[in-house]
Order: structure tokens, then C-alpha cells, then sequence
């Protein structure tokens, strides 16, 4: 690999986000952005799974046979989301009611499939893992941001802590109801990706 | 009535695409055209009204606590492989359905053909399953559940594609064309969707 560690951890963030460029695993990025909370749980869960999926596939990249390598690496990566939502379901079982079917729906989360299936079968262990690490930090970034707008304006909270006190709790900040209705969810990622492509032009669709 | 009830409300009020997000790679990916959004649709429609009721019958013979009773053994619980089990029934009546579709109905295979190994790891098609196991519905229920959320997917995806075709000869801000003004018009098409909120029979 021509690429550093370095490089592969951190082009994947900005100029090669997942969910900005490559429209890739957008479901869940939308769903679970109301709230700080149910958002980093679920960007810790797809990093967590992307980065050993990539690790595990490419480490046994040469004994796939081709014509069954999609089930196969859907079997990889669905025992790693039941693992997840196991740990979740015991540890954290509030938080796991809260997001509900998307930790499941991680399985079909394509930016996992996706560097499964375009980086890890075709590179060693070690880098297929960072790259892993770097798509998953790219999704997570992306979801922080629409949700830290979402619940700071919409709720006037952060992690359920208040930052502005709202009108109806005695304060002076009138909260923003369109936040907190999924639709918002799509304006704010039109509004990122608008950002992001001004920002590097090279990025942008002609039509 | 019920299940009636049950398909206007997986159509319209709980549509998959426009008020859970499920789905979205494929339902902006391929709304660019009509007439492939109509492909698209009819294959979600054909396999959510077969693995949803697959999943189901699974479910209860296979899966859940004490449905092991039939082979002597009503104390295992296997709940935990479901994902497994969904994603897999998925992937081999998507197969079954490609190799089927080839031999009987070659004209309709060329319309599907190149979306149904794409739908494997589509979140609608798992999403429905998923959803049909925590509302707990019986095999009936779930048909129709299977039916009405295949047919929201399209006629959502349908929809979304023919406002793509009219929007491309619009001079939008450079930054924004194509993915930015996709997003856009599902966030606007959602909204509306919220409308529909509160309707049953």
C-alpha cells in the first residue's frame, strides 16, 4: 500500500466520507440522530463492527471462494452485530429499547459490506482494519453533527443535559419543533454534504 | 377490517423509506428514472410479502422460547440467532427467486434481474422482518404487514424519482445537485408523508 495508516484513517473523515460521497449506510444515520446519546451508541457499535469485519474478512481473504463470498461476509458481519446488540441488551437495556430494530439493521448497513467487499478482500489485515476504523470515524462524524443540531435546537440539550433553558421550563429559548421530526434529518445532511462539496469541489455531480 | 387496517397503516402512516429511513441506499441510489423505480419496487414488493411471512413461520416453530416443543425439546431459546436467520432467509429466497425468475419468466427477470441480489442487503427488506418480530404478529398479519410495507417502499421510490426527473433541469446551487436536492425532496416528501398520521379504520 502506497497510503500510511495515517492516511487511510483519516481521508475517509472528510474527503472520503462514506455517507457524504458515497451515499453508503444512510438508514440508520438518519433514525437515531435525535438524541447525543443514541447516536454515539450506535456510531461506536457500526465502528466497532466495521473495523473487525474488514479484519476478520481480510485475514481469511484467500481461503473465500468468489461465488459465495457475499453470504459469507454477511454471515461475519451478522455474528458480530448479534454480539453487539447482545452486550447491549445486558449492559445498556434502556438505551438498547431506545434504538430498537437499528442495531439489528446494522447487518444491512452497506458502508460495512461495502469495505468488506472493496477493501478487506483485497488487502492485508492490519490496513483493512484502520481503513474500517476510518469509515466507521467518518459515519460518526456525520451523525455526532446532525444530532448535536438536532437535539441542541431542537430540545435546547446536550446528552440530556440542558444548555438552554426552554420557554416551558421557566427559560428564554423557544425551542425548534422541526428538529425534532425525523424529516429534519434529511435538510441537515443536504446541508453537510452542500458544505463538504463546496469545501472540495472535486466532489460535486455534474449533471 | 384488521388487516386492512394493518396495510393502510404500512403503506401510508408507517411508510419504511419516508418515516423510518429504512432502506434509503437504494431508494436514492436508484430513483433516477421512473421506469427503474418501478422495477426496483415491484422486486421489494415480491420479497417483503414472501420473507416477512417466512421469517415469521421461522419465528414460531424454530426460534422462539419453547417453539421447539414439536421435536421434544420445549426449553430452548434461540432467539438470539434471529438476525442470523433473517439475513439468511433473505439472501436464499432472493437466490431462489433470481434462479426461478430466469427460467420461467425470462421478460421479467430482465426488469428485476439487476436489483435482487442488490435488495439482499437492503435495511427495508430486514427492517420489515425485524419489525414484524417486535409487534408480534401472527403469520396472517404479517402477509399483510409483508404486502403494505413492500408497497410503501414503492410507491414511495416511484414517487421520489418522478420529482428527480423534474428537478434535473433546475439551476440549483453547484454544491447541492444530485445528492444534496435527493435529500431535499425525501425530507419534503417525508413531511408530508406526516399527514397521514393518526388516520385508521
Amino acid at each position: 500500500m502506497a497510503e500510511s495508516s495515517k492516511e487511510l484513517l483519516v481521508r475517509s473523515i472528510f474527503q472520503r466520507n462514506p455517507i457524504a460521497l458515497l451515499v453508503l449506510g444512510i438508514c440508520s444515520a438518519l433514525a437515531v440522530t435525535g438524541q447525543m446519546s443514541t447516536a454515539l451508541v450506535m456510531s461506536i457499535c457500526v465502528t466497532l463492527v466495521t473495523a473487525f469485519s474488514s479484519l476478520t474478512i481480510s485475514i481469511v481473504r484467500y481461503q473465500i471462494p468468489n461465488t459465495v463470498r457475499i453470504g459469507l461476509q454477511i454471515m461475519v458481519i451478522a455474528t458480530l452485530v448479534i454480539l453487539v446488540d447482545q452486550i447491549l441488551q445486558a449492559f445498556f437495556y434502556e438505551l438498547s429499547k431506545q434504538l430498537s430494530i437499528f442495531v439489528g439493521l446494522i447487518i444491512t448497513n452497506c458502508i460495512i459490506m461495502g469495505r468488506a467487499e472493496g477493501f478487506a478482500m483485497s488487502n492485508p489485515p492490519i490496513p483493512s482494519f484502520i481503513d474500517g476504523i476510518g469509515n466507521g470515524l467518518g459515519y460518526s462524524f456525520i451523525l455526532m453533527s446532525v444530532a448535536l443540531i438536532r437535539e441542541l435546537f431542537g430540545a435546547g440539550t446536550i446528552f440530556g443535559y440542558t444548555i438552554f433553558t426552554t420557554v416551558s421550563n421557566g427559560g428564554w429559548y423557544v425551542p425548534n419543533g422541526m428538529l425534532v421530526l425525523p424529516a429534519s434529518g434529511f435538510f441537515l445532511i443536504a446541508l453537510l454534504i452542500w458544505l463538504i462539496r463546496t469545501y472540495d469541489p472535486e466532489q460535486q455531480e455534474s449533471q | 377490517m384488521h388487516y386492512l387496517d394493518i396495510i393502510f397503516r404500512s403503506l401510508f402512516i408507517e411508510n419504511l423509506p419516508l418515516s423510518f429511513f429504512l432502506g434509503m441506499c437504494t431508494f436514492l441510489a436508484i430513483s433516477k428514472k421512473v421506469t427503474s423505480a418501478v422495477g426496483l419496487g415491484l422486486a421489494v414488493v415480491v420479497l417483503t410479502a414472501l420473507t416477512v411471512p417466512l421469517n415469521n413461520f421461522l419465528l414460531n416453530t424454530v426460534l422462539k422460547e419453547g417453539a421447539l416443543d414439536w421435536l421434544g425439546q420445549p426449553e430452548i431459546d434461540l432467539t438470539f440467532l434471529g438476525l442470523m436467520i433473517y439475513i439468511a432467509t433473505i439472501a436464499a429466497v432472493v437466490q431462489i427467486l433470481e434462479m426461478v425468475l430466469d427460467k420461467f419468466v425470462p421478460a421479467l427477470y430482465n426488469t428485476l434481474g439487476i436489483f435482487l441480489p442488490l435488495l439482499t442487503v437492503n435495511c427495508a427488506i430486514l427492517g420489515a422482518s425485524l419489525f414484524m418480530v417486535e409487534r408480534d404478529y401472527t403469520f396472517l398479519e404479517s402477509t399483510a404487514y409483508g404486502i403494505g410495507a413492500g408497497g410503501g417502499f414503492m410507491m414511495a421510490v416511484i414517487l421520489l424519482a418522478a420529482i428527480r426527473e423534474k428537478s434535473e433541469y433546475a439551476d440549483s446551487p453547484k454544491g447541492l445537485r444530485g445528492l444534496g436536492m435527493t435529500f431535499i425532496s425525501a425530507g419534503l416528501m417525508a413531511m408530508a408523508f406526516m399527514g397521514f398520521a393518526g388516520i385508521s379504520f
